[in-house]
């Protein structure tokens, strides 16, 4: 574990995403404390520049609402669909993948075939349809996700099983008598588990795309201020009140980029054999 | 001193920081004189590879040359920047790797390949470079070269990939040849060849070769003279003859001795019940086919019967693609036998079910060839080690104890059980995969290539392991090997395997001193260096 932190932390941009991540998950967490408001609520008149009054650093909508609350609370909703999504497509995933790649022959050609059809429609596509045929809530646009993001998911664990499942540990638990179930569980996936870490990282910051994506989109959960919403609003304004979509951009920004570069820093930090030439 | 080729002086490399010594070379001086062949001699990690490395520029980037020169043809071949160093590559030094399959370029044509060596100095015009390619094809003994110059890498055997491979390092007649292991991912008859070719071809070009080595039957095969590097330093050096005859550090002549000698020992001769009795065993695998194609078969086991008697070694050997660890396997049923019988205790494992075979796969046990990937990299040896008896139903505290207790027994001491596999070196890794076999307590035990992967001296120490171990708790032993020495070593008995059939069984000695089979008289005659182990080899005393 050591080990792994040291390797981690050799890599600045490792370090960089971490604490941007760290601090978008502060405010996320502390947002009803400095803004007990809401997001909703309207503070002062429409239209007011950043850095021009006081108390209301990033200025006010359309509607007259804190353009700073709005983001705060944006980052709940962000960070909560990536992260629950991501987890809801690794639930799909890797048990699909680690079966196909296991035991192989038909249960591997009718895995992947439905892998496959999910994967010949185009994600963004997907996710709209979802959403619009289940109403936009939450709920359903976390489950909409989830839905488009796992199939990468699944080819991957099953090419690390295929790979992993010819390795010689595994003959010898073969011949210990170990049940299949327990060979995948106890052997294989454990060894798995680095590039399943990696992709997940990389995974909550697509998520966090995409739902930004539709909510630009008007297919947001309508009660739920986020930052695609934000920029959704603001398009119509945007050569008049330039800031109200460009603060919510540049959170989506910084936080997929920290996510990104933890992703990247966990690569180099899980596969140290991978490394790229020159950083070792 | 005016055909000294090249000439290295106090090379140094340094390692990084962190690494488990601070130079991987450490003031190597030594010169290579035209048309000699030297051997660099030492075990992996003794900086050998490293030192051929350096002269081509294709360190790793994490090793930096931390001192010294090596002087060719006048100039610091070590200082000079990479252009003119990328010109002398090829042109002036000339190299051939371990692995023939990953060396050559998998989606390149074999004549595209070498034709691509005089392109890359600017060399000659296209049809010119084919000719040329042709001609070399041709030089070094390849089979009808007009079909070879078009063949891919994948449709070429492991030697004659070699034999590409060397062709490509000729194509500029270099001054010096590098040969990194070039014969060691080979079979002995196909070594043997490559061995006769390379010492040809620097017959016939007048080249020096620098023939880099861990085993010391190819030295004495080959080498006019020889350097022997443990730990980056060389220990040795000398004309090969007296190195061989005479060495003078204590570290050669401990290398020396761990060699398998070919003295063959006399067996026991064991009678009692069978462990195992295989009975017309087959296996056939089918690629390709259909739509009205004919499939490739491959007979990998064709109508094989052997015993093995309880407390007997019998050795399986042969060459790659025999079908030997395909035996291996089927007798545990990690792969399913087309027809035949497999008996052990009188139960047959090749008509067990599912459920009934996880149950009987306690009787038989494997240790494996590769070191790395046997164990599980995730797993303490404990959890290894018990996992299985477990599995069958032994209490979790009785199968830890017995886990420490093997540990002791195979010499690695009971606080190895809570360490994981990357913290011990490869033999003490095969300590623990002996250990894990003995644990589930099996009728027999089949070692696939067990140590073929090993150093010498750690090749004798588990050679050792398994004599000392057959002695004490009678074990039946499935040894499979491509290295008749290091049959000769442990086995009673011999079986050879030649594309899918036994042609030969019987006590090692018999084997060894009138082989019946021509197959197996070849393979004795191939073997590295018989001539000269001590006392003569029974083998080549046969020959003459």
């Amino acid at each position: 574990m050591s080990d792994f932190w040291s390797r981690f932390s050799r890599n600045r941009g490792a370090i960089l995403g971490l604490v941007l991540l760290a601090a978008v998950i502060i405010v996320a967490l502390i947002a009803p404390l400095i803004f007990p408001k809401g997001p909703w609520q309207m503070v002062q008149r429409p239209f007011l520049t950043p850095f021009a009054t006081e108390g209301l650093p990033l200025g006010t909508d359309t509607l007259g609402r804190d353009v700073a609350a709005g983001l705060a609370y944006g980052a709940r909703v962000s960070l909560l669909v990536g992260l629950v999504s991501t987890l809801v497509a690794l639930a799909i995933g890797v048990p699909l993948g680690a079966v196909a790649g296991y035991y192989g022959g038909w249960v591997d050609e009718a895995a992947m075939r439905f892998t496959e059809f999910f994967q010949t429609i185009p994600n963004f596509a997907l996710a709209i349809v979802l959403v619009a045929i289940l109403e936009p809530t939450l709920t359903s646009i976390t489950l909409a996700i989830a839905i488009v993001s796992w199939p990468p998911v699944a080819r991957l664990v099953r090419a690390e099983v295929l790979s992993l499942s010819k390795r010689e540990f595994v003959d010898a638990a073969q011949l210990a008598g170990l049940s299949n179930r327990r060979i995948l569980l106890g052997q294989i996936l454990p060894n798995a588990m680095s590039p399943i870490i990696v992709m997940a990282s990389l995974m909550v910051a697509t998520a966090i795309l995409l739902e930004s994506s539709l909510a630009f989109l008007g297919l947001g959960d309508p009660n739920i201020m986020s930052w695609g919403y934000m920029i959704g609003a603001a398009r119509t304004v945007i050569r008049s009140a330039w800031w109200l979509s460009f603060f919510p951009g540049l959170a989506i920004v910084i936080t997929v980029l920290a996510l990104n570069l933890i992703g990247e820093g966990l690569n180099d930090a899980m596969n140290p054999h991978l490394n790229r030439k020159g950083r070792a | 001193m005016s055909d000294t080729v090249l000439r290295i002086e106090n090379l140094t490399l340094d390692l990084p920081s962190g690494a488990d010594r601070a130079h991987a070379v450490h003031d190597l001086s030594f010169t290579l004189a035209r048309g000699e062949v030297l051997c660099v001699v030492g075990e992996s990690g003794s900086g050998k590879s490293m030192t051929a490395s350096a002269l081509m520029g294709l360190l790793p980037g994490a090793v930096t040359i931390g001192g010294g020169r090596a002087i060719f043809g006048g100039r610091d071949v070590l200082a000079l920047p990479e252009a003119e160093r990328r010109a002398l590559r090829g042109a002036k030094i000339g190299m051939i790797f371990q692995e023939p399959m990953t060396a050559l370029n998998p989606l390149m044509r074999i004549g595209d390949q070498i034709s691509e060596v005089f392109e890359a100095h600017g060399l000659l015009t296209p049809t010119e470079r084919r000719a040329r390619a042709l001609a070399l094809i041709e030089e070094v003994g390849l089979p009808d070269p007009k079909k070879i110059i078009r063949a891919y890498p994948f449709q070429l055997s492991g030697g004659q990939r070699q034999r590409a491979m060397i062709a490509m390092a000729l194509a500029l007649e270099p001054e010096i040849l590098i040969a990194d292991e070039p014969t060691t991912a080979l079979d002995v008859t196909t070594q043997a060849q490559i061995l006769d070719l390379i010492a040809e071809i620097r017959q016939r070009h007048g080249m020096a070769v620098m023939f880099i080595t861990h085993d010391f039957g190819v030295v004495a095969e080959i080498a006019d003279r020889v350097i022997v590097m443990r730990h980056g330093e060389m220990v040795e050096t000398g004309p090969a003859a007296e190195v061989l005859a005479a060495p003078k550090h204590d570290y050669t002549r401990r290398l020396l001795d761990a060699i398998p000698s070919n003295a063959v020992p006399r067996p026991d001769r064991v009678t009692a019940a069978p462990a195992l009795e295989i009975r017309n065993l087959r296996k056939t695998y089918r690629t390709g086919g259909g739509w009205g194609r004919a499939a490739r078969e491959v007979r990998a086991i064709d109508d094989v019967s052997l015993t093995i008697a309880k407390g007997e070694v019998l050795g399986l050997v042969g060459e790659s693609g025999s079908g030997k660890s395909t035996l291996g396997r089927a007798v545990v049923r990690l792969v399913d036998p087309d027809s035949g019988r497999i008996l052990v205790g009188g139960e047959d494992m090749a008509a067990l079910d599912a459920n009934a075979l996880r149950r009987a796969r306690r009787r038989v046990q494997m240790v494996f060839q590769d070191p790395y990937a046997s164990l599980n990299p995730r797993a303490r040896i404990l959890r290894s080690i018990s996992e299985g008896p477990v599995a069958q139903g032994v209490a979790k505290r009785d199968a830890e104890a017995r886990a420490r207790e093997l540990l002791e027994v195979v010499g690695l001491g009971a606080d190895a059980a809570d360490r994981y596999p990357h913290e011990f070196s490869g033999g003490q890794r095969q300590r623990i995969g002996i250990a894990r076999a003995l644990a589930m307590d099996p009728d027999l035990i089949i070692a696939d290539e067990a140590v073929s992967a090993l150093d010498v001296s750690i090749q004798a120490q588990v050679l050792d392991l398994l004599r000392d171990l057959r002695a004490r708790l009678g074990l039946s032993l499935l040894f499979i090997t491509h290295d008749l020495r290091v049959a000769a070593q442990l086995c009673d008995r011999i079986a050879v395997m030649q594309k899918g059939r036994l042609v030969e069984i019987g006590p090692v000695d018999e084997v060894f001193l009138n082989p019946r089979d021509p197959y197996t008289r070849s393979l004795l005659d191939a073997v590295p260096g018989a001539s000269w182990a001590d006392g003569g080899s029974p083998a080549r005393a046969e020959a003459i």
